[in-house]
C-alpha cells in the first residue's frame, strides 16, 4: 500500500451548503438543488449537464436513494452512486469521488451529502430496537459509554463537557447557515434535563435537515476553475469493533478515530498534527465525543483534554480552533450531509472566506466524523497548494 | 420399603420473589405513598412475568445440579403470556436443558402446581423420566385497588423430583375435583375475578381443602398431630387459619406462615412457595401436610428424609423476602402491569423477526457466547471470525448465564422508553471475558458504579409487536 498515492491528486474547486435546520417547507430535492447550484456557481460551472461526469452521494435516510439526487439535478446518463457509512457517510461519499477522479476516469465529479430526518416525525434520533436483544437505546446511550470510565480515570466531569457546548454555541452564532444561534452558559448545560447520563440536552447535537455539495476535479484541471482551489491531502475511513462487544475495549477512547487518524496522517505526511493543522471540524454529536476526539486525533495527550478545554486551546481564538462553524452541536446534523458540511467550512477557512469565524493564516484543515455504536470514522485533510 | 424400589421424591428446590414490594399504604393513598397500614405484597418488576420468574426459581433449584440429567420439565402457571405456544420449552431453553426433555405446561387453575408435582412423581415412579423439574410461577393481575390486588403476590417455586439424593419424599396424594364458579379469569379478561367473598371462602376454599385433607388422613392413617407443619394455600391469612383450626391443627405451633403482608397469594406458585419456605426450616424426619386449592383441592404428605439446606447456595423464599425495594408510588405498579398508558405501550409495530429470533435463540434465550479454540477469547454475540486472533469457525458455545459479571461502563438513558425510567444500560464483562451490552434491572440509578459485581437474570427486554421478548439483564449481587 502506498498511503501517499492520493495526496494532492484532487482539488476542490467549488462548494455549496444549504441552510441547516428544521426545513419543514423544503424537500430533500430542494436542499440538494440549493447546495449543488451554490457549488456550481462557486466553481464557475455553467453547464453542469456537460461538466459533471459522475455523482457520488451520501445519505443515511434517503427516501428514494440515488434518484433523489439524479432527479433533483437532472443528472442522467452518467453514474450516480450512493454510499452509507453511519455518520461518516458524507466523508465516505467524498472519498469515493476523490478516488474516482484521481484514477483518471472522470475529470470533474460532484459529491452530495444530504439527509432529511425531520420528515420522519421524530424529534431527535429514533429509539432503535434491532431484534430481541437490541436494547431500546439511543445514540446518546451509545456515545456516553466512555463517560464513567473516562471521568474516573482522568478526573473530568460534566462541567468540562459543558464548556465544549458553550464554545460550539458561540461559534454557531457566527455561522450564517447554522441551525442554532444562541449563546449558552455552563450553568444552562448543567441544568438541562438528562438525556442519557452524563449527557443533558445541551450535550447533544442538534438534529437537522441539510445538504452540502462539492465539485472536485483533477489537480491539473483545477486552475481552469479557480486559483484558490484546495487540495485533498488525505481521505481515510476506518472501522473498529462495536465497543459494546469488543473484548479488549478500555472505554477511554474511540478506536475508529485512532485507526482513521493513523491512515490520514500517513496519507497527508503529517507527523505532528497539533503543529501542522490550523483548524479542525470534529464530530461533536455529543460533547464527550469532541473531548475524546482531541485526544484520539493526537491533538493532545490522552487524559489532558480537560486542561486544554480550560485554557481554550480549541476555542475560535485558541491555538487550534475546533468546530469553527458551531459543529454538529449548533450547525446541525443531517447525517449524510455532515461530512461534506465540514469540508465546506474548512474550504472557506483555507480560502480566507470564513468571515467572523476566520482562523488566521489557515493552510491545512482536518475534518472528522465518527458514527455507529461507534464503529466507523472518516477523516479528511485538505490544504492549500 | 423393598431395597429394589428406589426412594423417589424432592431432590432439590428453589424459589423466587421479585424485588419490588407494593406497600398497602401506597394502594390506599392513591398516587404517592401515605401513612398508615403496614404490610406489603411482592410485585413483579416491569421486565418480569411468569416466565422470567420461573427461570429464576428453576435456576435457584438447579444450583449444583447436572442439567444434562434433567429429562422432564413441567411448568405450572395461570398467567403464561401465550394461549398457544408452550412455556415449558421456552423455560427449558433458557435453562439449557436437553432438547429431548419432556416439556409440558399445566394451567387453568391455581392447583396446577401440585398437579405438575403429582405428574412428575408419577413419571419418575413409572420410570419414564429420571429427573423432572417442576416450576410453578404466577403474576396474576387483580382489578386496581381491589381487595384481591392487596392479597395477591408474584413469585415462583421450583422442585426437582427424582431418586438421586432425595431430601423429602412425597408419600400420599389425594385430590378433589369440584365445579364451582368462585375465582376465574376468562380468555380475554384483564383481571382475575371472584364471586362474593364468603361464598368463595366457605363453599369453594374451605369445603374442598377440608375434604382433601380428610381423605389424605384416611388414606395415610396419619392424624394432624403427626405433622410438624401444615402448609396451606388460601385466599387470605384469616381463612387459612380458620381451615387449619377446623382440621384440628394448632395454628400457632403447626401452621406455616402464609406470608400475607410480605409476599401475598402467588396463585399457582403459592402452595409450592410455602412448601419451599417450610423445607428451608424443616428438620430431618419432619412431616409436612400440603394442601392446595383451585376448582377442587389437592393434599399431599411430604416427609423430610435428608438434609434440606446443603451447601449449594440456594436462596429459597427467605433470602428473597429479605431482598426488597419498596415502590413509593402506586402509579409505578400500574405502569409495570400496563394498567397505565405509557410511550412504551404505543411502540407496537410488527415486532421482531421470528426468523431472527429463531437464529439467535442460543444467544438470546440460552445466553451462550463463543469461546475461541485457538486463543481462548470469549465473545458475545456469536462470531464466525475471532475478534482477537481472527481464526475462522474455531468458536465453541459457552453458557454465560450463571457466571459472575463486572460492570465496565454504564449510562442512564432517559430518552429510550421505559416503564420505569431511566434505563440503566451497561457494558458488563462476564467472568472469562465476554463483553455484554445489557440493561441492569432491580437497581436504583444511585447504586450503579464502575466495576460493581453483578449476576445475570432472564427478563422481558421489550414488548414490541405486543409479545414478550426475553433476553438477559444484569442485576447487582445482593
Amino acid at each position: 500500500m502506498n498511503p501517499e498515492a492520493i495526496r494532492d491528486k484532487v482539488a476542490i474547486v467549488g462548494m455549496g451548503c444549504c441552510k441547516f435546520g428544521e426545513n419543514w417547507d423544503k424537500s430533500p430535492e430542494d436542499m440538494i438543488v440549493e447546495a449543488a447550484f451554490e457549488a456550481y456557481q462557486d466553481a464557475g460551472i455553467d453547464e453542469p449537464q456537460r461538466q459533471i461526469e459522475a455523482v457520488f452521494c451520501g445519505s443515511v435516510y434517503p427516501s428514494k436513494g440515488t434518484a433523489e439526487v439524479a432527479d433533483a439535478l437532472k443528472l442522467f446518463g452518467r453514474p450516480v452512486s450512493m454510499v452509507q457509512n453511519y455518520c461518516a457517510t458524507g466523508t465516505d461519499a467524498f472519498r469515493y469521488g476523490v478516488f474516482a477522479v484521481a484514477c483518471g476516469m472522470y475529470d470533474t465529479a460532484l459529491v452530495v451529502g444530504f439527509d432529511k430526518p425531520k420528515d420522519r416525525g421524530v424529534s431527535g434520533p429514533n429509539v432503535q430496537t434491532a431484534g430481541v436483544r437490541g436494547l431500546p437505546m439511543t445514540p446518546a446511550g451509545w456515545f456516553s459509554l466512555c463517560a464513567a470510565r473516562y471521568f474516573q480515570t482522568y478526573g473530568a466531569s460534566r462541567e468540562d463537557l459543558a464548556k465544549i457546548a458553550v464554545k460550539n454555541h458561540h461559534n454557531g452564532t457566527l455561522a450564517p447557515k447554522s441551525m442554532l444561534k444562541r449563546e449558552i452558559t455552563v450553568e444552562d448545560v448543567l441544568k438541562a434535563p438528562i438525556i442519557s447520563w452524563p449527557f443533558g440536552l445541551y450535550d447533544c447535537c442538534a438534529q437537522s435537515d441539510g445538504a452540502a455539495a462539492a465539485v472536485i476535479t483533477r489537480r491539473e484541471l483545477a486552475k481552469g476553475f479557480r486559483d484558490d482551489h484546495v487540495l485533498v491531502k488525505a481521505v481515510a475511513i476506518a472501522l473498529a469493533p462495536n465497543p459494546q462487544s469488543d473484548p479488549t475495549f478500555d472505554f477511554l477512547r474511540w478506536k475508529p478515530t485512532v485507526y482513521a487518524a493513523q491512515q490520514a496522517y500517513a496519507q497527508a505526511g503529517i507527523a505532528n498534527p497539533f503543529e501542522e493543522l490550523d483548524v479542525a471540524q470534529v464530530h461533536d454529536c455529543f460533547t464527550l465525543t469532541e473531548l475524546l476526539t482531541y485526544e484520539d486525533l493526537g491533538l493532545c495527550e490522552k487524559g489532558s483534554a480537560r486542561e486544554h478545554i480550560a485554557s481554550g486551546t480549541f476555542a475560535l481564538d485558541g491555538e487550534l480552533p475546533v468546530n469553527t462553524d458551531g459543529g454538529l452541536k449548533t450547525f446541525g446534523h443531517p447525517t449524510g450531509a455532515t461530512g461534506v458540511r465540514m469540508l465546506y467550512e474548512n474550504y472557506k477557512q483555507l480560502q480566507g472566506k470564513a468571515e467572523q469565524r476566520q482562523v488566521k493564516d489557515a493552510t491545512t484543515a482536518l475534518s472528522h466524523n465518527i458514527g455507529g455504536a461507534p464503529q466507523t470514522c472518516g477523516i479528511t485533510i485538505i490544504g492549500m497548494p | 420399603m423393598p431395597a429394589s424400589v428406589p426412594t423417589i421424591g424432592i431432590t432439590s428446590y428453589g424459589a423466587y420473589v421479585p424485588m419490588p414490594r407494593l406497600p398497602f399504604a401506597a394502594i390506599a393513598g392513591g398516587g404517592r405513598k401515605s401513612g398508615g397500614g403496614g404490610g406489603e405484597r411482592a410485585v413483579a418488576y416491569f421486565d418480569e412475568d411468569s416466565v422470567t420468574m420461573a427461570v429464576a426459581a428453576a435456576t435457584d433449584c438447579l444450583r449444583g445440579v447436572d442439567r444434562s440429567k434433567v429429562d422432564g420439565l413441567f411448568f405450572a402457571s395461570t398467567t403464561y403470556p401465550y394461549k398457544e405456544k408452550q412455556g415449558a420449552s421456552l423455560i427449558a431453553k433458557a435453562l439449557d436443558l436437553r432438547r429431548d426433555v419432556f416439556a409440558a405446561d399445566f394451567s387453568s387453575s391455581t392447583r396446577a402446581g401440585t398437579a405438575a408435582l403429582r405428574a412428575a412423581l408419577d413419571a419418575v415412579r413409572a420410570g419414564s423420566a429420571a429427573q423432572v423439574l417442576v416450576v410453578a410461577s404466577d403474576c396474576r393481575v387483580a382489578p386496581p385497588r381491589s381487595a384481591l390486588e392487596r392479597n395477591f403476590g408474584d413469585g415462583a417455586a421450583a422442585f426437582l423430583v427424582g431418586s438421586d439424593g432425595v431430601m423429602a419424599t412425597i408419600d400420599h396424594f389425594t385430590h378433589v375435583a369440584d365445579e364451582i364458579i368462585d375465582v376465574w379469569r376468562r380468555d380475554d379478561d384483564a383481571f382475575v375475578k371472584q364471586w362474593e367473598d364468603r361464598f368463595v371462602v366457605e363453599h369453594g376454599y374451605a369445603d374442598n381443602v377440608r375434604e382433601a385433607v380428610r381423605r389424605l388422613l384416611e388414606k395415610s392413617g396419619l392424624t394432624v398431630q403427626d405433622f410438624a407443619r401444615a402448609v396451606l394455600y388460601g385466599p387470605d391469612a384469616r381463612s387459612i387459619e380458620g381451615v387449619a383450626r377446623r382440621l384440628g391443627f394448632d395454628p400457632k405451633a403447626q401452621l406455616e406462615d402464609p406470608l400475607f403482608g410480605k409476599l401475598g397469594n402467588t396463585g399457582t406458585a403459592f402452595a409450592p412457595m410455602l412448601l419451599a419456605a417450610a423445607l428451608e426450616k424443616a428438620k430431618e424426619g419432619d412431616r409436612l401436610l400440603v394442601a392446595n386449592y383451585g376448582d377442587g383441592a389437592d393434599a399431599v404428605v411430604v416427609t423430610v428424609t435428608g438434609p434440606v439446606s446443603g451447601a449449594t447456595g440456594r436462596r429459597g423464599v427467605g433470602w428473597h423476602l429479605g431482598r426488597r425495594s419498596e415502590l413509593d408510588n402506586y402509579d409505578r405498579y400500574l405502569a409495570f402491569r400496563h394498567l397505565q398508558a405509557s410511550d412504551q405501550d404505543r411502540r407496537a409495530g410488527a415486532g421482531v423477526s421470528a426468523t431472527v429470533h429463531y437464529r439467535d435463540r442460543n444467544e438470546d434465550i440460552s445466553f451462550h457466547g463463543h469461546r475461541c479454540r485457538k486463543c481462548g477469547t470469549v465473545q458475545f454475540p456469536f462470531q464466525r471470525v475471532c475478534f482477537q486472533c481472527f481464526a475462522k469457525d474455531e468458536l465453541d458455545e459457552v453458557r454465560l448465564a450463571e457466571l459472575p459479571g463486572k460492570v465496565l461502563s454504564f449510562t442512564m438513558d432517559f430518552f429510550a422508553g421505559s416503564p420505569d425510567p431511566p434505563l440503566v444500560v451497561t457494558v458488563t464483562e462476564a467472568q472469562g471475558g465476554a463483553r455484554l451490552h445489557l440493561q441492569m434491572t432491580d437497581v436504583s440509578p444511585r447504586e450503579v458504579a464502575l466495576d460493581m459485581p453483578v449476576e445475570f437474570t432472564f427478563r422481558k427486554i421489550h414488548e414490541y409487536g405486543g409479545t414478550p421478548n426475553y433476553f438477559w439483564k444484569c442485576t447487582p449481587i445482593r
